[in-house]
């Protein structure tokens, strides 16, 4: 289990692009929002958080249809399957990975775009915390619907289709909690919320994903 | 003599041509019925005047819809548990109505809020649950068009759907926080069996047993092509094996 | 016979227009698929026939 998700986050290093291309994409996102939206800082600051949630979204969904893909194409994921390690157990691993090389740094760097956007000083906190806990579930997610897409040619698309709707209740969770963080308001309610949503995810969705892979390989 | 017996295409088949003609009539008589009556016998409303009448369409659609997801959900675990694929057929055949219905819903309800709430659009929990799922059809149908073959389609749509369900039930408890949380107890919505006299009642639940019954044969339809198609493509690689 | 509708009519009769139009685009769509699945599988099974006797 240890040796596969060292051998993914090797990989995704390695590969290039797939590591800061997310990155990359979200510092683009807080780049181009203020350039279409204007300078002004009451207007930044308050959609802040959810441009912030926004763009964590989607460098996230960037990288989803590597989870499985290559994996499916040279045959490794086959091997996978025929392993002692269960299904589900790998899938696991394999959105632990995700997250690991996408999720974690885009929490890391949040802070910094924050600052980009005119985010208000007491939201800083809870956007690293909401991030930190609301990511996971994104991977996981994302990883259920790469599992889902990874038998068909050119699926990226697809992959966005399928995975965008199930995003909504982590989206509104997560950027509520900045939301309310950045007011001074009370936050333990979505907090909570996002937890348990991350929590379920985690330990339900890989069930799902290696259901779908199993009907993908056979 | 029990209700599985109807799994088997060839029962199903023969059912359903059976059935179909009186619940297609039936469906066209009901739906008739009940717009005719609420177009054009129905009093205005003293406040929303005339666009009462857009009830008769918003409201069965609307419900159609979310019945639509139920039988595509109950379809989709027969098809998982027990291998029937009449079921999974049926699962396929339900969806693209169930799009259609939830986009007449918010078709309507944008044609109603234009002149009552003065906007064609507001992100008002029921408005958004509905265009979320809206998206969750638009999913659905892309993925059991993307899937060549169709045991394997028929599988990863069922895993979708039920995982959808779960989490098109988070997100609607997701909107009312969200919506909540911006403006404090200010309901758009309009809670139709609370407030509406029989006068608006009684054609209203006409048209929905209208629109259910509509559902039904356009599902039996659809299901019974794609028996057929699945048994044509079966004969031709047949064909190409001799 | 047409009701007075006053200063809604477009909401109405929109509303009922653009349903008609779906509808009317779904049931034209299922019928067109049910001609070609119909017409499909006729063919396979005449080529059958063919084939077997």
């Amino acid at each position: 289990m240890t040796a596969l998700l060292i051998r993914d986050l090797r990989l995704a290093v390695r590969a290039g692009g797939g590591f800061g291309l997310g990155l990359a994409f979200f510092l683009l996102v807080a780049v181009l929002v203020p350039l279409g939206v204007g300078p002004e800082g009451g207007t930044l600051g308050k959609i802040a958080p959810g441009i912030l949630w926004v763009g964590a979204l989607l460098s996230c969904l960037l990288s989803l249809d590597r989870i499985f893909a290559l994996d499916f194409e040279d045959g490794s994921l086959d091997l996978l399957a025929t392993s002692p390690l269960p299904m589900e157990g790998a899938v696991a691993v394999k959105a632990l990975a995700h997250w690991l090389v996408t999720g974690l740094p885009l929490t890391l760097a949040a802070p910094v775009l924050g600052v980009l956007l005119y985010l208000p000083a007491s939201g800083y906190g809870w956007l690293v915390v909401s991030l930190l806990i609301g990511t996971p579930a994104l991977s996981v997610i994302g990883a259920f619907g790469a599992a889902l897409t990874v038998g068909v040619k050119r699926g990226g698309l697809l992959l966005s289709l399928l995975v965008l709707p199930l995003y909504v209740p982590t989206l509104i969770f997560g950027a509520e909690v900045v939301k309310r963080g950045a007011a001074g308001m009370e936050i333990a309610t979505p907090l909570a919320l996002l937890a348990a949503i991350t929590a379920g995810a985690a330990a339900l969705l890989p069930f799902a994903s290696a259901a779908a892979i199993r009907v993908n390989l056979r | 003599m029990s209700i599985w017996e109807y799994a088997n295409p060839k029962k199903f088949m023969a059912l359903s041509g059976r059935v179909l003609p009186w619940v297609a009539g039936l469906a066209a008589l009901t739906l008739a019925a009940g717009l005719v009556w609420g177009f054009f016998l129905t009093p205005d409303d003293y406040k929303q005047g005339s666009t009462v009448k857009i009830i008769y369409i918003h409201v069965p659609a609307a419900s159609a819809a979310i019945n639509a997801w139920a039988v595509m959900l109950i379809a989709s675990l027969v098809w998982i548990v027990r291998r029937h694929h009449v079921s999974a057929l049926v699962a396929k055949a339900a969806a693209p109505v169930g799009l259609t219905f939830t986009l007449i819903a918010l078709v309507t309800g944008a044609f109603w809020g234009q002149p009552m709430w003065g906007t064609w659009w507001a992100w008002d929990p029921r408005l958004t649950n509905f265009l979320i799922f809206a998206l969750f059809y638009l999913g659905y149908i892309a993925l059991w068009e993307a899937v060549e073959n169709p045991d394997t389609a028929a599988d990863l749509t069922g895993v979708l759907c039920i995982v959808g369900s779960v989490f098109a039930l988070l997100s609607r408890y997701a909107v009312l926080f969200w919506n909540q949380g911006l403006h404090q107890g200010a309901s758009l919505s309009m809670d139709a069996q609370e407030n509406v006299s029989d006068v608006y009642w009684i054609p209203l639940v006409i048209c929905i047993a209208g629109f259910e019954l509509l559902f039904l044969a356009l599902v039996l339809v659809r299901a019974r092509t794609e028996i057929r198609t699945r048994r044509a493509q079966a004969l031709m690689a047949r064909e190409r094996l001799a | 016979m047409m009701p007075d509708l006053g200063k809604y009519a477009f909401a109405v009769l929109g509303s009922y227009g653009v349903t008609a139009l779906l509808l009317a685009g779904l049931l034209v769509l299922t019928l067109v698929q049910r001609a070609r699945a119909k017409r499909l599988l006729a063919e396979a099974e005449a080529r059958m026939e063919k084939a077997d006797g």
